[in-house]
């Protein structure tokens, strides 16, 4: 006589149940839901932000760092560090390097120490001059395209001005308007120490040395006859894209045949593992802050999901009397939990992906987003609803339903 | 709804068994596991035959819910049988429990239980919900029974738009849906004026006419009134009345 059978809930009935459930209150759904938006928006907008901003610094970073090699003459350790060996490095690097294939400039520099105090002579009073103490640089010719340097006044020195020791400088533009000079159709005069040169150009951009703007430059050959600067410190290297390592490995032999060891050469990272290493540390940080909206955004939804059962609890008795069985209101209220993900996992996604959107605009960046993101967040959305649900499903599961009858009318 | 039993069937002399009883209840006890246990039910002996129609009456706490708890699948008994359509239920999981409600149960409760954002007729089809039949038809089926209870017109309304006469209705057209073996009716006049349960009470005759077996609790003397039988629940004993 007793044929055992269990009730079935069909699963369009339960997709049916769930919609019904979770329109029977819009506001209150949409309100719910709002937590795991703002949860996979965060993630989404700051995984997003952090990769477009971690593209932008990587971008920034091939432009002027991985496109440049440094070349400096090794401390000589027997000195206790300080001393250099000067001897390794040529003023004349131009003519060594620009013939490797992949340099686009080269240019070497020089600090001259106690040059002395500056003083000028201006035009409209030249019983006040004006004294100032400023970095002074000597440079070869090819040090203004080697830096990126910009010229805003006058012009840079040429291997003539080198030949002929011309007493010359180019002033930064940091250093001229402290010392007053802005313009150059006077040809003004610096003094330092007790030599005059006159100024013969104004720089206003050096991307890769921006000391030079604070300085005045002047030729190698005049720093070595006044100065006593025979040898540069540093040689700058602009190369072209990708063909740093490659110079880098090249520049100290063209530099110095003789003892290239003597030369320690400074390349760029490899840009890969750098923009690799700038999305990790920017992702890791904000991934921690997009997982915590989200668990507040389950928080949200089990809270609201479990004062939902609770209002609920004639509707699950009467459910139970219709023939429901525990698994059945458990599903639903797991179901209509993991819809409230699922909207706010796609609504939370498309917000995430407007903040982005909006963020790279506003800095004129290129916003970058993997395209997984957006497509797993309905799923990430499910997840924390299913998670969130979990215990509210069960605790309707388990309400008896004569009771649930008794309290729920 | 009365089933009829054919043994013998070989021959002229084939003899008619009435089948076994809608309800069986043979010396069942409810106790409940309090300090001290009070027992709701002692001892209940009761059978109800297809198309009785079956008043339980009492004072309040006399045992007259936890009894149609029972009938309902919705509670279980201490001791004792309970068989429903012949079938011990006993023996059945809560998962077959639940599944016996869908098949052979209908409920009509005093608060009507209708769920407020549904509409009439979606309200009625909850009652198919997990009988696991197809779903082609359920609509059909959910106007038949809201035209048996004269509320055909009010299709595509919520209820919070129908008077309570109209929101008893619908709860009863709900139990009808299934074609149950047995309505159960929890005070189903309780919250009605006396139009209303006038007009309630009539439906419960038609439908008893017609043969449906139902037993209603009530405290009211007038609702009992209405029954064929009646039986008085006092301290958790039951007696025959009427």
């Amino acid at each position: 006589m007793a044929i055992r059978r269990h009730s079935r809930f069909k699963l369009r009935d339960l997709f049916d149940e769930c919609l019904a459930g979770l329109f029977a209150r819009p506001a209150r759904t949409l309100l719910t839901a709002l937590g795991t938006v703002l949860g996979i928006a965060s993630l989404v907008a700051t995984l997003g932000i952090s990769r477009t901003a971690g593209n932008q610094i990587v971008d920034r970073f091939n432009e002027l760092s991985a496109t440049q090699v440094t070349v400096r003459a090794r401390s000589n350790g027997s000195s206790g560090g300080t001393n250099r060996t000067g001897a390794a490095l040529p003023w004349k690097v131009e003519d060594r390097l620009d013939r490797l294939n992949g340099v686009v400039a080269s240019g070497a520099i020089a600090d001259v120490p106690n040059a002395g105090g500056i003083r000028t002579v201006p035009v409209d009073d030249p019983s006040a001059p004006r004294e100032r103490v400023l970095p002074v640089f000597a440079a070869s010719p090819g040090l203004l395209d080697a830096v990126r340097g910009g010229i805003s006044s006058g012009r840079w020195f040429d291997s003539g001005h080198v030949a002929r020791e011309d007493h010359v400088v180019v002033l930064g533009s940091d250093a001229a308007a402290q010392l007053g000079i802005d313009r150059l159709r006077n040809l003004p005069s610096v003094f330092i120490g007790d030599v005059q040169f006159t100024v013969i150009g104004i720089i206003d951009a050096a991307p890769r040395d921006p000391g030079l703007l604070a300085g005045i430059i002047m030729t190698s050959s005049v720093a070595s006859s006044r100065f006593g600067v025979s040898r540069p410190e540093r040689v700058v290297i602009e190369t072209d894209l990708g063909a740093a390592s490659l110079i880098a490995t090249q520049a100290a032999t063209a530099l110095n045949p003789n003892a290239p060891e003597s030369l320690s050469v400074a390349a760029p990272a490899d840009p890969a593992r750098a923009r690799e290493g700038v999305a990790n540390d920017v992702n890791q940080l904000f991934l921690l802050l997009g997982l915590v909206s989200l668990v507040v955004g389950a928080i949200g939804i089990a809270n609201v999901t479990l004062v939902t059962v609770m209002e609920r609890t004639g509707e699950i008795g009467l459910r139970r009397a219709l023939g429901a069985s525990r698994v059945h209101i458990a599903v639903q209220f797991l179901a209509e939990s993991m819809a409230m993900g699922v909207i706010g996992g796609i609504v939370g996604a498309s917000v995430g992906i407007l903040v982005v959107v909006a963020v790279a605009a506003s800095r004129q960046w290129t916003p970058v987003l993997d395209v997984w993101l957006p497509l797993a967040a309905p799923f990430v959305g499910a997840a924390v609803g299913l998670i969130a649900g979990l215990y509210p499903s069960l605790r309707a599961a388990r309400l008896e339903p004569v009771e649930a009858l008794r309290t729920g009318t | 709804m009365t089933e009829v039993e054919l043994v013998g069937q070989f021959g002229d002399d084939a003899v008619a068994v009435p089948a076994p009883p809608v309800v069986e209840l043979r010396n069942l006890w409810r106790v409940f596991p309090s300090e001290p246990p009070v027992a709701a039910l002692r001892n209940i002996d009761l059978a109800v035959r297809a198309g009785d129609y079956l008043a339980v009456v009492g004072a309040s706490g006399s045992g007259k819910s936890t009894l149609l708890n029972i009938l309902g699948l919705l509670d279980r008994q201490t001791d004792g049988a309970y068989l429903l359509d012949g079938l011990d239920t006993s023996s059945l999981s809560d998962s077959e429990r639940a599944t016996e409600r869908s098949r052979r149960l209908g409920f009509v409760f005093q608060s009507f239980h209708l769920l407020s954002h549904r509409s009439v007729e979606e309200n009625v089809m909850l009652a198919e919900l997990y009988r696991g039949e197809p779903r082609s038809g359920r609509l059909e089926r959910a106007v038949d029974a809201l035209t048996t209870v004269g509320l055909r017109h009010r299709i595509g309304f919520l209820p919070t738009r129908l008077s309570g006469g109209e929101r008893q209705r619908v709860a009863i057209a709900r139990a009808l849906v299934g074609r149950p073996s047995l309505l159960l009716c929890d005070e189903p006049t309780g919250n009605l004026d006396s139009s209303n349960t006038a007009s309630v009470l009539e439906l419960f005759g038609d439908l008893h006419d017609q043969g449906l077996t139902i037993v209603i609790i009530t405290h009211d003397s007038n609702v009992a009134g209405r029954a064929g039988r009646k039986v008085q629940m006092t301290d958790g004993e039951l007696r025959e009345v009427g």
